[in-house]
């Protein structure tokens, strides 16, 4: 009679007991995962939240960096959509980037790496030089571009005039500014060129086999084989391209203090010389953020950037739908 | 009881008097002062640093129970987070001017009207100009340390050569005597520029060329660009000018000219007959050419009565939010704007324009020709400054914006006055949104 209860509790307790030290495990798992993403923890905290929580809170706000925070509800975003008639041609500036520079650049950059592919000889000396400017100083980079494109002095107008050409004004002419910011990015693909040359010498050779017993030209090759096995990385190319063009600051900061030919004091009111031509958002945004201290303002257009590359980065990733291949998945 | 009350108020009032009196008279002499050092950040670097150093310990001579620590090379942003940080110095001196107006407006420097009042001290030693653009509205926040002023520098090698005698006095004059000082190469580029009259290259601004017009920026709180003739009237004689020498053809030039602050500067290598330009070029092209036979004159002007007066800046000297010693830093930034012998020798050192109008009657700094015409330009009373704004220097910049399109035929010559009203009201948006006015 009594020996069935006592057994009874006595399970019951074993389980309760079995149920703790489960729970307990399954905490100290949680505090060992917690523990060991803690640095992420912190830093995503630390670095990435706390600015953006902040930027999207000061976005609301009149802010001068010295006086506290005052509250004025969506005021910033309307003085930018319904005032402010700089933010339209750096907005267009920065188009300009995404539409001609960036493919411009993947375009280069895979053509590029393609000829590295083929060359027979001195391919370490051919890749080196085509990567070295990627070690260049951008500022030390810009400055040189500059140089070489003045349009009195620089060498390409003076070799230009040889031939009877008269050579364009480059960083001086509003038409010619930003194809000239253009040839300096080109210059500068040696990143990106190293990681098409990774994946074009990975396109496996059996396919280029296949292709050439059917008949497959060099163009068809191209098109049918290397661009769809290459295709993860010209969607990463694509992507980090876009998301530098909406950051773009310190080549057009530069060309444009050191061509309109002022002292560095004054050449910060020139910025988007000539005539706004380079005026891109990211530049617009220092300048009204650390140059007349209207950081509220500053902080709303940060963060109408911020969407605007989330949205821009998910067509990109949505469409890469339509033309990027991986490998061993099924469509 | 009341009457030895009353006698002992009355023996202790003429002891503080007699001994606070003698203590005032003393106090530099005695040294009856607790030791204090203070900080003093200012924009100056290298051999610049070194004679703001040698005025600073003029002070401490003065003063002598008040070190100063100087640190050079002090730029708006770095005040700026030095307050934020709450760790500023005890003074401190800016170049850049036109941030005073967020500077006072935040109370990121203190009002140093108390202590004006205190020390009676008289603001009329200093111009008109000079107290304008140290003061944002009714707050007095700053003090000047040495002034800029802007004159005409013309080559007289050149000039000897086009059969000019004097520097031009008026507008007109300038147009014909750059046509007449200007060459050409074989196939028509340009060789050596009578004046480059484009916006935005080496000291070409607004706010610098405007007073030749007598042009003014606001009327009251509001941008008046469009409403003052001064300024369509000076893009009207530049667009003119720049035509002249065909836009593309001038730009070309102008790239080819060196950096400004180098050797290679275009009217210290003779590239550019007549240049605009600052007091302090008298000291580049003693120390880089020598041999350059040059004079200085006042601006042209579009009116007679304008001739004489030109456009005045000048560095800054204010008290920090949070300094530690604003009593001490102030005596500094006072003695190091009005003290003559102080202003005698950074004047000498620095070759800028010393800021009260005593120190420019002193012989010493009245010596060099070239630099004299300076000094009458800054005694001026017609000679005028930027306004002291909330937005900093935006005003000029959108200004700017509209000139670049302008001098390259990009706005149509009717449409010029619609275009300077546009320019007002990009300004008064941007002084309404930030707050300055209502």
């Amino acid at each position: 009679m009594t020996s069935a209860p006592v057994a009874g509790a006595f399970a019951a307790t074993a389980v309760r007991s079995r149920r703790r030290a489960k729970r307990k495990a399954a905490w100290r798992r949680r505090g060992l995962v917690l523990g060991l993403m803690s640095p992420w923890i912190v830093g995503f905290t630390v670095f990435f939240l706390y600015p953006l929580v902040t930027s999207a809170y000061l976005s609301l706000t009149h802010y001068d960096l010295l006086s506290p925070p005052r509250w004025v509800g969506l005021a910033n975003y309307r003085f930018m959509f319904e005032n402010d008639q700089l933010v339209w041609p750096a907005i267009k500036n920065t188009l300009w980037l995404m539409v001609v520079y960036v493919p411009a650049q993947v375009l280069f950059a895979f053509g590029i790496a393609l000829m590295l592919t083929r060359a027979r000889r001195g391919v370490g000396f051919f890749r080196t030089v085509f990567y070295l400017p990627a070690l260049v100083p951008t500022v030390a980079g810009t400055l040189g571009f500059v140089y070489l494109l003045n349009p009195a002095t620089g060498p390409v107008d003076i070799a230009l005039g040889h031939l009877g050409i008269s050579g364009p004004l480059w960083f001086h002419s509003p038409r010619w500014s930003k194809p000239s910011l253009t040839l300096l990015g080109l210059w500068g693909i040696g990143n990106m060129m190293i990681i098409f040359l990774a994946a074009l010498i990975d396109v496996p050779k059996h396919l280029y086999e296949s292709a050439s017993l059917d008949g497959a030209g060099p163009f068809q090759r191209l098109r049918w084989v290397t661009v769809p096995s290459i295709s993860p990385v010209i969607l990463f190319a694509l992507v980090i391209g876009v998301i530098d063009s909406l950051q773009y600051f310190t080549q057009a900061y530069v060309a444009a203090s050191i061509a309109v030919g002022q002292s560095a004091s004054q050449s910060a009111e020139n910025l988007g010389y000539p005539e706004n031509s380079t005026l891109f958002y990211p530049v617009l945004l220092y300048q009204q953020g650390f140059r007349y201290f209207n950081m509220g303002y500053a902080s709303a257009m940060a963060m109408v950037l911020l969407v605007v590359a989330l949205v821009v980065t998910l067509l990109i990733l949505r469409s890469s739908r339509l033309w990027v291949f991986y490998q061993g998945a099924r469509r | 009881m009341r009457r030895s009350t009353l006698a002992l108020s009355l023996f202790s009032v003429l002891l503080l008097t007699t001994f606070g009196v003698l203590g005032q008279g003393s106090e530099a002499a005695t040294g009856a002062h607790k030791p204090v050092t203070i900080t003093f950040w200012n924009g100056f670097t290298a051999r610049e640093l070194g004679i703001i150093s040698k005025a600073v310990a003029g002070f401490h001579k003065q003063y002598p129970w008040i070190t100063v620590k100087t640190t050079g090379a002090l730029t708006a942003d770095k005040l700026t987070a030095a307050i934020r940080g709450g760790s500023p110095p005890d003074a401190a001196s800016l170049f850049e001017t036109d941030t005073l107006g967020a500077f006072c407006s935040s109370g990121a420097f203190q009002d140093l009207t108390s202590y004006i009042k205190r020390d009676h001290m008289n603001l009329n030693v200093f111009p008109k100009t000079i107290q304008n653009y140290t003061a944002y509205q009714d707050k007095r926040c700053a003090l000047p340390l040495l002034a800029d002023t802007y004159g005409l520098y013309y080559n007289k090698t050149l000039f000897a050569k086009a059969g000019l005698k004097g520097p031009p006095k008026t507008v007109d004059q300038l147009a014909a005597y750059a046509k007449k000082l200007t060459q050409r190469n074989k196939d028509g580029s340009l060789k050596v520029v009578g004046f480059n009259p484009l916006d935005g290259w080496y000291e070409n601004a607004p706010a610098h060329t405007g007073p030749m017009w007598g042009a003014k920026w606001m009327n009251g709180n509001t941008s008046n660009i469009a409403g003052d003739p001064g300024w369509a009237a000076w893009l009207r004689w530049q667009k003119k000018l720049v035509d002249w020498y065909g836009h593309d053809r001038l730009v070309k030039w102008q790239a080819g000219t060196g950096d400004e602050f180098s050797a290679s500067n275009a009217f210290e290598a003779g590239k550019v007959a007549m240049n605009l330009d600052g007091e302090y070029r008298v000291a580049f092209v003693d120390a880089e050419h020598p041999e350059l036979k040059y004079g200085t004159a006042p601006l042209p002007t579009s009116k007679p009565s304008l001739y004489g007066s030109g456009f005045v800046i000048g560095t800054i000297m204010a008290i920090p939010k949070g300094s530690h010693d604003p009593d001490e830093a102030w005596l500094l930034e006072k003695y190091l704007a009005t003290n003559t012998k102080a202003l005698t020798g950074l004047s000498l050192g620095l070759k800028n324009v010393p800021s009260t109008l005593p120190s420019l009657r002193v012989p010493a700094v009245r010596k060099d020709p070239h630099f004299r015409v300076f000094l009458d330009i800054f005694g001026n009373p017609k000679s005028s400054t930027q306004p002291v704004l909330k937005i900093g220097s935006q005003n000029q910049t959108l200004f700017a914006n509209f000139v670049q399109k302008w001098q390259a035929g990009h706005v149509k010559p009717q449409d010029l006055h619609a275009g300077l009203q546009n320019v007002d009201k990009q300004i008064n948006d941007a002084l309404k949104q930030s707050g300055q006015v209502p």
